[in-house]
């Protein structure tokens, strides 16, 4: 099997806009969602990120006070999951509770294999 | 609620369970000091210990402690998903199920009794490693090492608490049993303690034995025999001991102390064991018992019926003990010699020289056969045997009075 990263772009600016109640109903349909990865055995490890940030640019000369891209660009959390092709992961990114909230994109990566 | 933390942490973790307890209390006590009792005390507390419980897990995420290859425990590792598991954890239903997972757990066929009892009491009574060590007179120390190695063997062979599958939950409800009755019976005839009586124990037994048949899976006629029987003696805790302390036997109780509903509740658990085709040790002992609770005078006691009892009980399984009891019987029925001879046959029986009631029960026989010289040689082998004050002095007690009759002749 092969392992891949998906990288969760935008959504983020949504979420404040939402109320507790919906938040958390949210976050239960990412539990939904992971569960079932892990429960195939595919799930490895994920994370939210916060919406603050620094990139390093110039060649590490210069930083700047955010995060390189914002708004719908903007990698918001990350999870990695093992699949047989890219065909089964680009289906299973289909699923991300993500789309409920808004057109936020699921960027799907195969991580660089060992050897 | 331990037993939710224990399985969120793993068997392993238990004092990682603990703390979390002691913190969620500690804050309760400073918070209510100040803004009063909340509405709901109980919820209050399961939140915050919910909430001190995420903080152990964000902070364990990249140490060994916790063993998060588990798939249970995968969805912890993760913000997107460590809130909602958590709360999952949390649910009234599946917190009735830990509890009894982590009973079963604790009752692993390969722990030692003693070990078994410890950790119950440690992960699901709320005793601290003081109380156990003072329940069973032994150190910190002790309690300690029996806490560690079951630790050990729940790690080494990966032990989680789940309940059993439906073709090993008779065998393992048994075992959780026979700790239950023995927790019971170290409350009800304390060996170790100077407290003859441990309502704490008793209390905590019961609780125990209750909440197995308040599961639909492990509601097995043998839970409520043993329920039932436990009533029956716990209705006469109270008559056992007289004003300075002093152990009471049967015969001289007295039983307008004895507590009705008790005797009514255990009745009403006798009638509930009565399904299935299996008759257990524990019908037997609680169909004795009932016989004693239902005697308005010692000598209105059906002996005849508990000598019955007593032919199947051995019958179901030999049991020296037993064997004494039912000699002791036939002392009513049929007198000293009688019992004499019944005794005779387990004069060679390895457990019973250590055990004190069979030669407190020589001594008692050979007092009514008049041999006093033998029965206070008996008697006093038996106080070498108990550890318990009570029982020494009721001993010293009956020895003095024989030899008040010898002086005098």
């Amino acid at each position: 099997m092969k392992e891949f990263m998906f990288l969760f772009r935008g959504g983020d600016e949504v979420w404040d806009t939402k109320s507790p109640e919906e938040q958390q109903e949210h976050m239960q349909h990412w539990q939904q969602w992971i569960g079932e990865i892990a429960e195939q055995g595919k799930f490895v490890s994920g994370e939210r990120l916060r919406t603050q940030g620094k990139t390093v640019i110039n060649k590490g000369t210069s930083i700047i006070d955010r995060p390189l891209t914002e708004g719908k660009e903007l990698v918001g959390g990350y999870l990695r999951i093992k699949a047989d092709s890219i065909e089964e992961a680009t289906e299973m990114a289909k699923g991300c509770p993500g789309f409920r909230w808004d057109a936020s994109g699921v960027e799907v990566r195969e991580v660089w294999p060992e050897h | 609620m331990v037993a939710v933390l224990i399985k969120i942490f793993g068997t392993e973790n238990i004092e990682l369970a603990e703390d979390v307890v002691q913190d969620a209390l500690l804050k309760a006590l400073e918070t209510w000091k100040y803004r009063g009792l909340p509405d709901n005390p109980s919820a209050w507390l399961y939140r915050t210990a919910k909430n001190r419980a995420i903080d152990v897990i964000r902070r364990n995420k990249h140490s060994r402690v916790i063993d998060f290859s588990d798939p249970q425990r995968q969805l912890l590792t993760s913000n997107y998903t460590l809130g909602a598991t958590m709360d999952t954890y949390w649910q009234e239903d599946s917190i009735k199920d830990d509890f009894l997972a982590m009973m079963f757990a604790c009752c692993h066929p390969n722990i030692s009794p003693e070990n078994q009892i410890t950790f119950i009491l440690k992960s699901l009574c709320g005793f601290s490693t003081k109380e156990v060590a003072k329940a069973f007179l032994t150190g910190e120390d002790t309690v300690s090492k029996r806490l560690y190695r079951t630790k050990e063997y729940f790690r080494k062979h990966k032990i989680k608490p789940q309940i059993p599958k439906p073709d090993q939950i008779v065998l393992r409800t048994n075992t959780v049993l026979s700790a239950i009755y023995l927790m019971f019976n170290e409350g009800y005839n304390s060996t170790h303690s100077n407290d003859l009586i441990r309502k704490d124990l008793i209390g905590q037994a019961m609780l125990l034995c209750r909440s197995l048949f308040s599961e639909e899976r492990t509601a097995l006629p043998q839970v409520y025999a043993l329920m039932a029987l436990m009533c029956f003696h716990a209705a006469r805790v109270d008559s056992r001991l007289g004003s300075n302390g002093e152990l009471i036997l049967l015969d001289k109780q007295d039983r307008k102390l004895w507590d009705p509903s008790l005797i009514d509740s255990g009745k009403l658990y006798m009638n509930k064991a009565s399904f299935g085709n299996q008759l257990s040790t524990y019908h037997l002992e609680a169909a004795i018992a009932y016989e004693h609770c239902s005697a308005r005078q010692y000598e209105n006691t059906n002996w005849k019926k508990i000598l019955e009892y007593y032919d199947i009980l051995l019958k179901l399984a030999f049991d020296p003990v037993v064997f004494l009891n039912r000699a002791l019987v036939i002392l009513e029925l049929y007198g000293p010699l009688e019992a004499l001879e019944a005794i005779d046959h387990i004069k060679n029986e390895k457990q019973l020289q250590g055990y004190y009631l069979y030669h407190a029960s020589l001594g008692e026989i050979n007092k009514r056969l008049q041999q006093l010289d033998k029965a206070i040689a008996h008697f006093e082998n038996a106080i070498a045997l108990t550890g318990s004050k009570q029982e020494k002095q009721l001993l010293e007690g009956k020895i003095q009075e024989m030899m008040k009759s010898i002086q005098s002749k």
